[in-house]
């Protein structure tokens, strides 16, 4: 038998446990709060005509194509902060055991090989 | 026999099984998913100017099944966090709000969403007719204004046995805002609230037709990579719900009286795969609806 059955038998520990989870849980909902207002900030940020803005505060000129790859970054950007967001508190990536991290190390290299496959596709330098 | 570290952790990998298994898992599902976006990275850097479409989505639906899927994700956190405190009726709650986003989600997806998709026509004018209708692509003031012109002709079709009847000559389309008035510069970029079909209605030639296809897959590499994707994000969500079911039902209550912690486990597990589904939405939103 190697699985005890509760983690706290005696009342007054579990009280202090469960008064840890409990800060846990203001946590997670600032973490949803937080999610919600990037959501809206990225549907915001996709109606931004970068292009024009620097070009006003720099005196540069920048293109259309120019312009709708500025918006493509800034919404890639946003995007990833939320996914390390959920990844960090909601998947508790924050403080996990080593076993884990490791896995994840091999599939973050494993997807950049996988890119990187299609950037060679893409950029064939035979054909083009 | 007991199944062993379902709840107490393995000595040499300081961790229950269980959550092994679902990162395991997940990494794998960082594979398919990863292959996919690929694909979609592939196409829109290949797509020649015009061919890969903007703000044909919904954008204010997109935003909502976005904050739903958020809000589950807490929701389900919170249940679990329920279950370490042992509360199983606040778990009960949380457990059914979580279940409740994730039906509203696939609702939203498979009634509001695609079906509107495959009655809504697009119509692929020749390049070299294109010219002719002018009026309706306003493709010289895009090109002065270093534009991608536009080559497709979009809105409600009006006589729908064009498409079969050869006798029939024209097809008519009620046209779409930015049809309708191409020169307008609010056109330009995509609108939050997506206009409806004007009454406008265009008589397009049949011989100035490269081809006409309803919003489904087949229409481009833009709605073909839209509905694999959202597809297999949709039947992963449709998982994560059962899954979740059976969590909430009352055969995992004898789970949480026979070991509290064992359910808990179960839970952060299947919360772990929601929260996946999750993240994969946060870039699939911006990449298809936004950008």
């Amino acid at each position: 038998m190697n699985n005890p059955p509760d983690i706290a038998q005696d009342p007054a520990e579990h009280e202090e446990y469960a008064h840890g989870v409990q800060q846990h849980v203001s946590r997670y909902l600032m973490v949803g709060g937080l999610l919600l207002f990037f959501t809206l900030l990225t549907v915001a940020l996709s109606y931004v005509d970068f292009g024009g803005f620097f070009s006003w505060l720099f005196h540069i000129h920048i293109s259309q194509e120019g312009s709708r790859k500025l918006n493509i970054a800034v919404a890639i950007a946003v995007a990833a902060f939320k996914a390390s967001l959920v990844a960090l508190i909601f998947m508790h990536l924050a403080a996990e055991k080593r076993l884990i991290y490791r896995v994840l190390i091999f599939t973050g290299l494993f997807v950049l090989v996988l890119f990187w496959l299609t950037y060679l596709a893409w950029y064939d330098p035979i054909t083009r | 026999m007991e199944i062993p570290y379902t709840i107490s952790t393995r000595p040499d990998t300081g961790l229950w099984n269980a959550k092994i298994g679902i990162w395991l898992f997940l990494a794998s599902e960082v594979m398919l998913f990863g292959g996919l976006f690929s694909a979609y990275v592939f196409l829109r850097l290949d797509a020649q100017p015009g061919e890969w479409p903007h703000g044909l989505l919904n954008v204010p639906i997109g935003t909502f099944n976005t904050a739903i899927l958020i809000v589950s994700s807490v929701t389900v956190v919170l249940a679990w966090a329920a279950l370490k405190m042992r509360r199983y009726n606040a778990y009960w709650w949380y457990m059914l709000a979580t279940i409740l986003c994730g039906i509203i989600f696939l609702f939203v997806k498979l009634y509001l969403e695609w079906p509107p998709k495959f009655s809504h026509y697009g119509v692929f004018i020749k390049p070299e007719a294109r010219e002719k209708y002018e009026p309706y692509l306003g493709n010289h003031r895009r090109e002065e204004k270093g534009l991608e012109p536009r080559i497709e002709i979009t809105g409600h079709l009006e006589n729908h046995e064009a498409l079969t009847d050869s006798n029939i000559k024209e097809y008519e389309i009620a046209l779409d805002p930015v049809n309708a008035d191409p020169d307008n510069p609010s056109h330009d970029r995509p609108h939050f609230i997506p206009l409806p079909a004007t009454e406008k209605v265009a008589k397009i030639d049949k011989q100035d037709v490269e081809r006409i296809d309803s919003f489904g897959p087949w229409h481009s590499a833009y709605f073909a990579s839209y509905f694999t994707i959202t597809g297999l994000h949709g039947a992963h969500v449709l998982a994560g719900v059962l899954v979740f079911l059976y969590m909430w039902l009352p055969v995992s209550k004898k789970v949480y009286q026979r070991n509290p912690e064992h359910l808990a486990n179960r839970v952060e597990v299947s919360g772990l795969f929601w929260h996946f589904v999750d993240l994969i939405w946060i870039f699939v939103f911006p990449l298809f609806y936004l950008l």
